[in-house]
């Protein structure tokens, strides 16, 4: 009898509906990214040629390029990450091995935290008010910059945080016992045993910096020039810029270009791949030092 | 022996690291300034019912009206619907990386959510624009035909913004249910099924119900996300202001920025920071919603 009523309990239809549900829900995402990557590169492949990455898009010479918005990215990568690194690692460092427990710290963290789930359009619309107008920055590749540093500081506190936690507090008292000072132990000893874990927060701030359009759109602006020499990347700085993604969205709707936008799309697509595959090396990279 | 000028390189360091901690919290109180500052003179121009609850968005009319409450009723009900088509969807792909699949699946499922977070919003918004549109538009052909109220948008809609929105959540819910889920003792599981109950009883009654503050964060920040996104849906939800109706094309808080900050105006533009002002008190309150479940579960823990 008792055999009898275990298998009936086996055979319940419910279990057997929600395990097809569960595998339905599960292969969706798979589905959708297949999807999305087969038809971004069957629409935008035939774009991409070594002219649409090396010109700009101009009637009078018939090109169509988006060398100025690859420039524009990657200054906009740079100029923000050359800032917003120190300053997240710099935060990083004084919450965990300087700050005693208590008000500041916690508002630090608050503060942290509040930004990490403040929008981009709000950046942007905040990035538009201070430093476009307030500091007369208006629409140019370092008003977009400092408005990023704010968005992706969180990234980086919070990964170069979880870095410095995973190294053991026996580091910090043989470096002390020895003699050193903190600022001393904590560029020799604890920077170098936490790169890796800095290093994803930088990469994941690229990925985010990279796929960035609302907090771009009245900050940064939409020009497409490419500087003619390499001294005019300096001027550059302070004019505007748009950015691959911030291209994407006006060849998709005010410009009606629908192939520059997949072309894009298949180069952002690729960017990201690459993003994602460098933060997954080196966690893995950064587990095996962990268990050693 | 040269103690004190270890001393000045030592404590000019910590000012230095405090400085830089202290940005993020300057961060915070200044755009929070500047968000009310610049959000509520319009309040005063406009008045403060027929701003909130005024139902005409007609900003360059010879006699403009600045009524946000359809835009602050699409963002909530968007927002609202994408949580509840992709909340479960994500909840259940969750059970799967934890609990149902084996390595290998698991190794295919979690990188694809992870490449789908990676994904920009634009490329979001590119796709719906090219496939979810179109399909809409057949749609609303074949529901509305003979219709004589209904004003075609040509597929751009409410109901293609909801679905983007509810993929666009789907790695947040997905990533942070899965660790709350993980997180959840081994003890009780086995408990569960030693009682007698299947793996799926155990999942859906013991182990979800245990993991709930977890999945709780999970959801509140996709509600972030949701109500935070602006250019995907900017390009697929069409560009008037109208109820919040499935077919008909409505305008968000997000993207009624987006869209028209560009070239407003006067009394225009100033309207256009209060929605602003709307979206980040909401966003506030999900982020005090978020600390509160955070320190329960400290507390619990």
């Amino acid at each position: 009898m008792n055999e009898k009523k275990l298998s009936r309990i086996k055979k319940r239809p419910a279990d057997k509906f929600m395990y097809f549900l569960i595998y339905l829900c599960a292969s969706l995402s798979v589905i959708l990214l297949a999807g999305i990557i087969i038809y971004v590169f069957v629409r935008g492949i035939k774009s991409v040629t070594p002219e649409f990455l090396t010109t700009v898009t101009s009637v009078r010479k018939g090109t169509v390029g988006i060398a100025g918005n690859i420039v524009n990215t990657i200054m906009i990568v740079f100029i923000t990450m050359i800032i917003a690194t120190p300053l997240g690692v710099g935060a990083a460092i004084y919450l965990n091995e300087y700050a005693k427990p208590g008000k500041l710290v916690n508002a630090v963290e608050f503060a942290t935290e509040t930004l990490s789930g403040i929008p981009s359009v709000i950046f942007g619309l905040f990035g538009m008010m201070f430093f476009g107008q307030t500091l007369g920055l208006g629409y140019s590749l370092m008003t977009g910059s400092l408005t990023l540093i704010l968005m992706v500081l969180p990234l980086i506190t919070r990964n170069t945080q979880e870095a410095l936690k995973t190294v053991p507090d026996s580091y910090r008292h043989g470096a002390v016992g020895l003699g050193a000072g903190k600022w001393h132990t904590i560029r020799t000893i604890l920077l170098p045993s936490s790169i890796s874990g800095i290093i994803t927060g930088v990469i994941l701030a690229v990925g985010r910096i990279v796929g960035e359009s609302a907090a771009l759109l009245f900050t940064a602006g939409s020009a497409k020039a490419l500087p003619k020499t390499f001294a005019a990347l300096f001027p550059k700085i302070f004019q505007s810029g748009g950015t691959m993604t911030l291209q994407l969205y006006l060849s998709a709707t005010s410009e009606g270009d629908f192939d520059t936008a997949f072309g894009i799309a298949v180069v952002l697509i690729i960017l990201v791949f690459l993003i994602n595959l460098g933060t997954k090396k080196l966690a893995v990279k950064f587990d095996v030092k962990r268990k050693k | 022996m040269n103690k004190p000028k270890k001393h000045i390189g030592e404590s000019a360091a910590k000012y230095v690291f405090a400085i830089c901690a202290a940005v993020a919290i300057l961060a915070v109180c200044s755009i929070t300034i500047y968000m009310i500052a610049k959000g509520t003179p319009a309040f005063k121009n406009v008045g403060v019912s027929e701003l909130l609850f005024g139902t005409l968005w007609q900003p360059t009319a010879a006699e403009p009206s600045y009524g946000i409450v359809y835009i602050i009723l699409s963002s909530v009900i968007g927002t609202g619907a994408c949580i509840l088509i992709g909340v479960p969807i994500a909840l259940l792909t969750a059970v799967f990386l934890t609990e149902v699949a084996n390595r290998k699946l698991a190794s295919v499922v979690q990188p694809a959510i992870e490449l789908l977070a990676a994904i920009p919003s634009v490329i979001y918004g590119l796709l719906g624009l090219m496939i979810l549109n179109p399909a809409m538009y057949k749609l609303e052909k074949l529901i509305f035909a003979g219709s004589e109220t209904h004003r075609f948008t040509g597929g751009s809609n409410m109901l293609s913004a909801i679905l983007i929105l509810a993929i666009m959540i789907l790695p947040t819910v997905v990533n942070v249910s899965a660790s709350s889920i993980r997180a959840v003792s081994k003890d009780l599981r086995a408990a569960s099924l030693a009682l007698g109950a299947s793996k799926i009883q155990t999942i859906f009654k013991v182990t979800i119900p245990a993991a709930k503050s977890g999945i709780m964060t999970g959801v509140a920040l996709g509600i972030g996300r949701a109500l935070g996104e602006a250019m995907a849906i900017n390009m697929v939800a069409g560009g008037a202001v109208n109820i919040p109706l499935p077919f008909n094309s409505v305008r968000f808080l997000t993207t009624q920025i987006v869209s028209e900050m560009g070239y407003a105006e006067g009394t225009h533009r100033q309207v256009l920071f209060t929605v602003g002002l709307v979206l980040y008190v909401f966003i506030m309150i999900i982020n005090l919603m978020l600390q509160r479940i955070r320190k329960g579960r400290e507390k619990n823990e």
